[in-house]
């Protein structure tokens, strides 16, 4: 069995191999879909409680202070006691809720970043599914999480529930438009909507480089509208602690609350690894024109790290963020996404068809 | 145009304020060592209360079990929650006369406020002040203490 | 859709009760709301959910008791409050404090403001959902506490003042220590500004909400920097000084935007205030006792009596009815908390409930001092 950490399309060949040999197709296919049913169930549950914990630290180190220190060194079994503390807890149900859908809810939102990982390629090979529109399915995929968070509202019968869906719903369907289009403005320098395809054509150099003004812009613009997608801070209007106590997930309990939980910091990991992939050139290391020696030893640090630098850059961004701005209000943010980043986004797709046209970018 | 340049510097001056918060947050975080909170129970040895600190009431004893309290009451009656009770003992001196001297001072940590009354009030400074802060006990009764340890008297000289 | 359809659709107003345990109520504050939306209608505050008696147990208290009490009222400005009953009492016994005590007894009050105002920043800041301005404000507000513990060994709940003058001496330190809070937080106050006031998140969040115009804020009773940002002039420390105010020249921050900005920014103005109040203050304390010898037994004279001070957050009236007994016949209190309450329905109608939360918190709420 080969396997090189530069490269996972022949670790992952010879395990297809090698399956194909003992089993008929059909069994093959079962087996493959198991196996990645598991790693990526494993990857959400271990990189989700990690994620946790990496921004309780960061958040307390922003605020002047330690963070979690009890539980192992440094606090870093926190997260880990305080799942099994979730999953000891009682579930409960609110009196008079529809009792299906509130127990539907949770489901769609944790499966639906389930289905957004699995075309996120983390290195050369290393990726579930590679779509001919992974970006087209990505940002509709995780259009449907909003469906969850609506359930969830409604069906718990509570008015607090009930106004922070509402604004989710209203937030999330407004800024599913900045979000593809500003994916579009690189699509249309790089000409696929394969992910992987992407970041291929990101081997010269990433397109926030190649595509500078409009993709410098239209990176921004993502990582807004992304971190309004997750529904964080500044735009966790769903949630609004202040204002309506828990929003959506204010009836639910244990493991119920911790799908919502996981669910809000994997879409912080999606939203981080699409601005990776289609913006910071995926897994491609870090290069420069003619520095021959050091384009070298960037070469020696396998991708897989690449990547995961690279989303841990933008999730500290988007924590930045959630950490030092106040909240908006429902109308503001409406405002900011239709008055602002609609047409900047607009304006920003014409000047990059322009550059491209042109041959403008490097 | 006009509108259009409005429009742009009020985006950028927008984000420009952003900015400004950021860096503020920023600063911050590149700067682990100027982190505010403690580590309670693991620096406990090295805590050091000021000196004037209100923990609770309690009576000084001198290396022969001796104290000042002359049980007069004052405390007693200073005291707005009703958390001292003295009571008081008469007992016969050599020379026949009687004498009122304290029985128990007894003090209630659980309904004391720590409004330093009845220490400011007390006229032969009997009763001070101790800067202990750690007062939680499993029991109620626990806060029920008496201040007059067993078997000692007054000091000599400490007028009524 | 036909008009016949179009009017089978109705809107209906629906009740939200916020509190009274809610993160933005500061306490057990419950106001009951109607909205339709996000929209509020009406905000119809009930108190009463800590009621403790206050007033009630002052009748039973003697007179250098109560002090200890009023600490426990508005806990954030719990100086000011002890101040006022104090000086009622030593009005009504016709009894001058030295000097000293007055000087000490302004700073204390000034320190105390700052403490309050930095603690309403964070929870403004908290409020609008920029947790990072809570850790920041306590950071501040703990220098200001350490400098009340060395001196009168408590945190919070201090009970400095008594009637007569002080509980202790200043501490030999104070005066370095407060010297070091206000180079440090003169540094630090330009922070809060590029933190959240310049934020143009917060700006709009607070620009224009909540307007409440001048006559309104007479009409109801609005004092302190509420009050002032609409253009009242009703700093008690200008109009009636008493204890060491008379010696200090200081601007009453006065704002007319009448806005929730407007209410913000007229507190951090009154914490450059205070500074500077404090400052002039702090080398030049005079020598000379820090208490006046009083009786026993304090008894007022029969009469009644009243005495104001500024608290942080606005007018706070002490009357005391005294029968000539050892403890008052009847003792009020005007809590500023508790009119500034009444104008959240007038202030917050017809704004959302994201406007609500901001306006509530810029009124700078302490339950326990509306209840008493």
């Amino acid at each position: 069995m080969a396997f090189s950490i530069y490269d996972f399309s022949s670790f992952t060949q010879s395990i297809h191999e090698g399956l194909s040999n003992r089993l008929s197709p059909a069994g093959t296919l079962a087996v493959e879909w198991v196996i990645v049913g598991i790693v990526i169930l494993l990857f959400v549950a271990v990189f989700g409680l990690f994620l946790v914990y990496a921004e309780r630290k960061v958040c307390a180190f922003f605020q002047q202070r330690l963070g979690p220190m009890r539980v192992g060194p440094w606090g870093l079994v926190q997260t880990i006691a305080d799942f099994i503390k979730l999953l000891m807890k009682e579930l409960i149900q609110p009196a008079r809720a529809d009792k299906f859908l509130y127990n539907l809810a949770p489901f769609i939102v944790i499966i639906v970043t389930f289905l957004a990982i699995s075309v996120i390629p983390f290195a050369k090979g290393l990726q579930a599914f590679d779509f001919d529109i992974g970006v087209f399915f990505v940002t509709s995929i995780t259009a449907v999480g909003v469906i969850g968070i609506l359930l969830a509202g409604w069906s718990s019968n509570n008015k607090y529930s009930l106004i922070g869906a509402m604004r989710s719903g209203a937030q999330i369907i407004s800024y599913e438009l900045s979000v593809g289009l500003s994916l579009i403005t690189i699509v249309i320098l790089a000409g696929t909507l394969q992910l992987s395809g992407i970041v291929e054509a990101q081997r010269a150099g990433w397109f926030i480089y190649r595509g500078h003004i409009p993709a410098i812009i239209a990176f921004f613009v993502f990582v807004i509208a992304g971190t309004a997608e997750t529904n964080r801070g500044p735009f966790d209007l769903a949630e609004a602690e202040s204002e309506l106590t828990a929003g959506f997930h204010t009836e639910y309990s244990g493991i119920k609350f911790a799908f919502f939980f996981l669910a809000e910091y994997v879409n912080l990991f999606i939203v981080s690894a699409m601005a990776t992939t289609v913006f910071l050139g995926g897994w491609m290391p870090l290069h420069f024109g003619n520095l021959e020696e050091f384009n070298h030893v960037m070469d020696l640090i396998p991708p897989v790290f690449w990547f995961f630098i690279k989303v841990f850059f933008v999730i500290f961004l988007i924590m930045w963020f959630k950490w030092t701005f106040p909240r908006l209000r429902i109308d503001q943010i409406l405002t900011l996404e239709w008055k602002f980043l609609l047409p900047i986004n607009l304006f920003n797709i014409i000047l990059m068809t322009v550059i491209v046209l042109m041959g403008w970018h490097f | 145009m006009r509108a259009i340049w409005k429009y742009l510097s009020d985006v950028l001056k927008g984000i420009w304020t952003l900015i400004q918060g950021m860096r503020v947050t920023g600063h911050y975080f590149f700067r682990p060592w100027l982190i505010v909170t403690q580590q309670y129970p693991e620096n406990r040895r090295k805590l050091v209360m000021f000196e004037r600190f209100r923990g609770e009431v309690t009576m000084p004893h001198n290396e022969n079990n001796e104290h000042k309290c002359t049980g007069c009451g004052i405390c007693e009656i200073s005291c707005p929650n009703g958390s001292i009770e003295i009571i008081t003992a008469t007992v016969l001196l050599p020379d026949g006369k009687k004498k009122r001297i304290i029985d128990k001072h007894i003090y209630h940590l659980g309904m004391c406020s720590l409004c330093n009354l009845c220490v400011k009030n007390c006229p032969s400074d009997a009763i001070v002040m101790a800067q202990t802060f750690e007062h939680a006990v499993w029991d109620r009764t626990q806060l029920t203490k008496v201040l007059n340890r067993p078997g000692s008297k007054i000091m000599e000289g400490i007028k009524e | 859709m036909g008009e016949a359809e179009q009017d089978r659709i109705e809107t209906q107003e629906y009740l939200v009760n916020m509190g009274p345990q809610h993160p933005s109520t500061h306490g057990v504050l419950r106001l009951l709301l109607k909205l339709e939306g996000e929209i509020v209608h009406h905000v119809d505050p009930h108190i009463g959910y800590i009621h403790s008696g206050i007033e009630k147990m002052c009748e039973s208290l003697t007179y250098p008791q109560i002090p200890y009490l009023t600490d426990r009222m508005d806990y954030l400005s719990a100086h000011m409050n002890e101040e006022a009953v104090c000086l009622c009492i030593e009005n009504a016994l016709g009894v001058e404090v030295p000097d000293r005590v007055k000087y000490i007894r302004t700073i204390f009050s000034e320190l105390q403001r700052l403490a309050s105002h930095q603690l309403w920043w964070c929870v403004m800041g908290m409020d609008l959902g920029a947790l990072t301005t809570f850790f920041y404000g306590l950071r501040d507000r703990e220098k200001i506490l350490d400098i009340f513990e060395e001196t009168c060994g408590a945190r919070l709940t201090l009970h400095y003042s008594i009637p007569g003058g002080l509980m202790f001496d200043i501490h030999p330190n104070f005066r370095n220590r407060v010297h070091e809070f206000l180079n440090y937080f003169r540094e630090k106050l330009p922070e809060y500004d590029q933190l959240l006031t310049g934020n143009v998140i917060f700006q709009e969040r607070t620009r224009g909400i909540g307007i409440f115009p001048r006559e309104a804020v007479i009409n109801y009773g609005v004092t302190g920097p509420s009050g002032r940002a609409s253009g009242f002039s009703c700093d008690v420390r200008k109009h009636h000084p008493y204890s060491a105010y008379p010696f200090v020249s200081f601007q009453e921050a006065l704002d007319d935007r009448c806005d929730t900005l407007a209410r913000y920014k007229v507190r951090i103005r009154e914490m450059w205030e205070s500074m500077s109040i404090i400052e002039q203050l702090i080398d030049n304390i005079p020598e000379g006792d820090y208490q006046v010898k009083l009786k026993g037994v304090v008894k007022l004279p029969e009469g009644e009596y009243f005495q104001r001070v500024e608290s942080a957050r606005g007018d706070f009236g002490v009357f005391i009815i005294s029968d000539g007994k050892k403890s008052p016949y009847r003792l009020k209190f005007r809590s500023p908390g508790f009119s500034n309450l009444s104008a959240l329905h007038a202030m917050s109608k017809g704004w959302k409930i994201a406007d609500l939360v901001a306006i509530m918190s810029s009124l700078d709420l302490v339950i326990p001092d509306i209840d008493r």
